[in-house]
């Protein structure tokens, strides 16, 4: 079986894979890294995006072979060392941003790629960003409110 | 999903020759191709990645033609796009969503032809040339009907050709769950003529709409094609909209995309 080497929230590793793993499966049973989540396995939910040479991509949906020499952050990354939460993390927990927090890894790497391109977005530009990211619980506008807070910004936003 | 070889070949020449094999297909972003090997629809034996060939990524525009390489992504398209020709540009954007704007490519949007899909409407809105290892296609010969297209099995898209209209606009109406377009409509206005085409309404895949160009060539306003709408007769008609739904569509959008080119 082929070996990739990635570096892992800037850690380096290497993994054996199938040529058929996607990166979700070679993150979660190769490398025991069990955060990021599987919904759908079609590219429909968001709760496995991480993002690849810093781009936000679902990871069931790009073999493993394709991040080869990658780096690739997850949500195991996104926590300071010292294990407190970071500024979207926190947020997320202060504003009802999640609730069974199964969507909540996905949501979170989709927030921070969005807050890196666009470090003030408005209201309607979280949603827009966060079409391909489905949540069961919260109703999203706790998730709204968590961004806009972690970016600095209000939360008393009217509802669309 | 079955195993498949893999492989990722540097040039156009070794792609082709990777292509010859038997059982061998294209894999560009994966977006469409990854879930179908899931679901078993597909099982190809050999996997050939587009993602790292030379010169099939990237934007370039020379003169009044505005090339893209077969495997650049929609959301590099989006932002290298934006200057030089918007409308496509905002096609790009407006596909699925970010994660999968960051994968899906256009050679592989084109070579799948879903009948949903918004890339076919801008190519052949624009009377683009899709340029393959073999030879050049026009938009008109390309596309022949819902998920079927004039690519041999072996082809590979390694470019775009798109004419640079002097203006242009795409209308997309979303289907919320697929983030396909149940209707859309890309218009565009050459200095010789307009081009129209719809995308998601019609059993035949995209088409042009050949009546609201006719009246749109003497007349580039909405009233030129007011009360218009497509063919009932072919349109789709499934759980998401009735056929004579998707034909009031095309008017609508077509419209919108007319005032939409301001
Ligand atoms: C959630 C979601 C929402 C989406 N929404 C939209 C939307 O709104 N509008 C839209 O247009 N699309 C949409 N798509 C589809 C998306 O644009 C895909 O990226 C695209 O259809 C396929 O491109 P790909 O590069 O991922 O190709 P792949 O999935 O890798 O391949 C698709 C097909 O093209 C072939 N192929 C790939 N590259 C080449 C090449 N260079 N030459 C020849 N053949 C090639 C493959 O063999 C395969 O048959 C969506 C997809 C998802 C998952
Ligand atoms: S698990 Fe990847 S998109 Fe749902
Ligand atoms: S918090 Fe439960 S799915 Fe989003």
């Amino acid at each position: 079986m082929p070996t990739i080497t990635m570096n892992v929230n800037g850690a380096p590793v290497s993994v054996e894979v199938e040529n058929r793993t996607v990166l979700s499966s070679a993150l979660r049973e190769g490398l025991g890294m069990t955060g990021t989540h599987i919904g759908c396995d079609t590219s429909q939910c968001g709760a496995c995006v991480v993002h690849v040479n810093g781009k936000a991509v679902k990871s069931c949906t790009i073999f493993a072979l394709e991040a080869d020499g990658a780096d690739v952050e997850t949500i195991e990354g996104q926590a300071h060392a010292d294990g407190s939460l970071n500024v979207l993390q926190q947020a997320f927990q202060d504003h009802h941003g999640l609730q069974c927090g199964f969507c909540t890894p996905g949501m979170i790497m989709s927030a921070a790629a969005l807050l890196k391109e666009n470090p003030k977005p408005t209201e309607a530009e979280i949603r827009d960003y966060l079409e391909g990211n489905i949540c069961r619980c919260t109703g999203y506008q706790g998730i709204v409110d968590a961004i806009m807070a972690a970016s600095g910004q209000s939360t008393a936003i009217a509802a669309e | 999903m079955y195993n498949f070889e893999f492989t990722k070949p540097k040039t156009v020449e070794e792609a082709a020759t990777a292509m010859a094999a038997e059982g061998a297909q294209a894999l560009g972003g994966g977006q469409t191709l990854i879930p179908t090997m899931k679901q078993r629809l597909a099982s190809p034996e050999v996997l050939v990645s587009m993602t790292d060939i030379e010169g099939m990524v990237g934007v370039a525009a020379h003169g009044n033609t505005l090339t893209i390489g077969g495997a650049t992504t929609h959301a590099q398209v989006a932002a290298d796009a934006a200057d030089l020709f918007p409308g496509l540009a905002a096609l790009a954007s407006g596909i699925g969503d970010p994660a999968v704007r960051n994968r899906g490519t256009i050679g592989g949007s084109l070579a799948n032809n879903d009948p949903a899909a918004c890339y076919p409407a801008g190519a052949l809105g624009s009377g683009a040339t899709v340029t393959t290892n073999k030879r050049d296609i026009t938009a008109d010969d390309y596309f022949q009907g819902m998920f079927e297209t004039a690519l041999d099995e072996d082809e590979i898209i390694t470019s775009v050709s798109f004419p640079i209209p002097e203006k242009a606009n795409y209308q997309k109406f979303e289907q919320p769950a697929s983030r396909f377009a149940l209707v859309g409509v890309f218009a565009a206005k050459f200095n010789d003529g307009v081009r129209v085409a719809v995308t998601g309404a019609s059993n035949v895949g995209v088409h042009r709409w050949t009546e609201a160009e006719t009246a749109l060539n003497s007349n580039f306003s909405e009233s030129a094609i007011d009360g218009m709408s497509g063919n009932a007769n072919d349109m789709i008609a499934d759980l998401h909209g009735s056929a004579k739904y998707r034909a009031h569509l095309v008017g609508v959008l077509t419209r919108r995309a007319v005032a939409g080119c301001g």
